[in-house]
């Protein structure tokens, strides 16, 4: 159970948004072109970190956007948010 | 067995007022290299040892745990076994568990109180009807004892469920399996490391591995916290903490680690004699030997590794049980806790061979892993054994997210993951 910092509209409790799982997987242009293994690592493979991972969070029960956010899975802090399409902060 | 344990094992030693009983294993320290390295110290850890050095012959094991043997998942888990699982790969996977345990005791020479008091499955929704009903049709065909109860048949079979037509989710029936039940945790972890250390296997706690050291494609060891330990056969069985291993070893999973939470409650006298679980409504209860509910709750839908929950998802299932029994209203709880589960993206496990040669995963149990642990333990050791799948966890293995062949058991199993 942790806050989160939503970047249009404040400080909500985490039950209010919904986890998209880990940001900047890029959606191939091609797919057509892959091979089975690319499209299990696009679909399937995750990194799964345990410490600072990049993830995108949805306002499910608020504004109902999409952002990004950077946290420490080993005890759910976060470290920084930033929107969509916005570069993810480095260090 | 050297020290079996038995009715005159207990009157011996209560002569010597219980304070000479021998320990149920060692506590070495590493030796410099092993033919096989299980890391991962929980059940399903310590049976793979247990079946590889009793069915396959093999004596030179270690298992490296980073904490204390059963300290993890196994024991946080709600303790219920069942196989009325909906897939042909996954009924056969469970239910060679399930016949498993149903020996296990005996064969151990260990009590691990399994106790097949039978569990009941609740349909609120038409849907839930129509998919229990083919899920019972399903165990059958497999050979799997399964029955379809119509509401009063499931009142009759736990009399405190509020069957009432008026609440939120009424119950519309039920599925019953009589084989299927609980154990103590704990005893299982126990009861294999006793078995697997008394045929030489080395339980090495507080160990934990930091490296996973490799020339090209070949294993050489495993760097830990007590020094570099040489082997080139490694079964790794970390459940949440699989991926962390999968990294050092340069490899990615089809996994996500999430807080799976459970609470007890105060103990009360026998309230309720069998395992009452709800995929609709998520939420499922059993009563302890001490008299506790025990209660299991859902996943965050968010990764993390803080061994917390959220509260909002207790708050929601002690809701649905609220509905569903409004006897416990009055009821405390006593503890709350969480475990890491490893969940695939098809919510089946992963017991498999990989790229590498030598290393092995069996991972990826997510929600429903304590059922499965003899098991698992045995089909493990077989693929490591003989560097082949088992008949039975062939499907299991980590190419099907790449050839598609899904086992797909989101929803189709009898509960939700």
């Amino acid at each position: 159970m942790f806050l989160i910092n939503c970047p249009f509209c404040g400080e909500r409790e985490q039950s209010e948004f919904k986890a998209g799982g880990e940001a900047h997987i890029i959606r191939p242009k091609q797919p057509s072109e892959l091979s089975d293994d690319q499209w299990a690592e696009y679909l399937f493979m995750r990194k799964n970190i345990k410490g600072v991972q990049f993830e995108r969070w949805n306002h499910i029960h608020g504004c109902r956007k999409w952002f990004n956010i950077v946290r420490d899975t080993s005890n759910d802090e976060i470290k920084a948010v930033y929107k969509m399409g916005e570069k993810p902060p480095v260090g | 067995m050297k020290n079996k344990y038995s009715f005159f094992s207990l009157v011996k030693n209560a002569f010597s007022y219980h304070e000479n009983w021998e320990k149920a294993w060692k506590d070495p320290e590493p030796k410099k290299e092993y033919e096989v390295v299980i890391i991962g110290g929980g059940g399903h850890g310590l049976a793979t040892a247990y079946y590889l050095a009793k069915k396959h012959k093999i004596n030179n094991i270690a298992v490296v745990e980073k904490g204390w043997i059963g300290g993890g998942n196994t024991g946080r888990n709600t303790t219920i076994i069942r196989s009325n699982y909906l897939w042909d790969a996954s009924a056969g996977l469970y239910d060679h568990a399930l016949k498993i345990w149903e020996g296990l005791s005996q064969e151990l020479n260990y009590n691990v109180m399994f106790s097949q008091r039978g569990v009941m499955n609740l349909a609120h929704n038409l849907q839930d009807v129509r998919d229990l009903k083919r899920r019972t049709h399903a165990n059958r065909l497999n050979g799997i004892d399964a029955v379809y109860l119509n509401t009063e048949q499931v009142k009759k079979f736990c009399p405190i469920i509020n069957t009432s037509p008026d609440i939120r989710y009424p119950v519309l029936g039920g599925t019953l399996q009589k084989r299927a039940g609980t154990a103590r945790h704990d005893a299982v972890a126990w009861g294999y490391a006793r078995g697997a250390n008394e045929m030489g296997v080395d339980i090495i706690q507080n160990c934990e591995v930091k490296g996973i050291k490799r020339n090209g494609d070949c294993l050489e060891g495993i760097e830990t916290t007590k020094g570099f330990i040489k082997t080139n056969k490694i079964g790794v069985v970390a459940a949440g903490h699989s991926s962390v291993i999968a990294n050092m070893a340069g490899l990615k999973l089809p996994l996500e680690s999430k807080p799976l939470q459970a609470l007890v409650s105060e103990p009360v006298k026998p309230i309720i004699d069998t395992v009452v679980m709800s995929n609709a409504v998520h939420a499922y209860v059993s009563q302890s030997d001490k008299g506790e509910l025990v209660i299991g709750a859902g996943t965050d839908d968010y990764v993390s590794y803080s061994q917390k929950g959220s509260h909002d998802i207790i708050e929601g299932t002690l809701n649905a049980i609220l509905e569903l029994y409004p006897i416990f209203s009055r009821m405390k709880m006593l503890r709350q806790w969480g475990g890491i589960v490893d969940i695939c993206p098809d919510a089946s496990p992963i017991i498999s061979k990989t790229p590498i040669k030598g290393l092995y995963f069996n991972c990826g149990w997510g929600t429903g892993g304590f059922k499965a642990t003899p098991g698992s333990g045995d089909l493990f050791a077989h693929t490591i054994a003989n560097d082949e799948p088992h008949k039975l966890n062939a499907a299991f293995n980590l190419n099907r997210f790449v050839s598609g062949d899904l086992v797909d058991e989101h929803g189709a199993a009898a509960v939700a993951h």
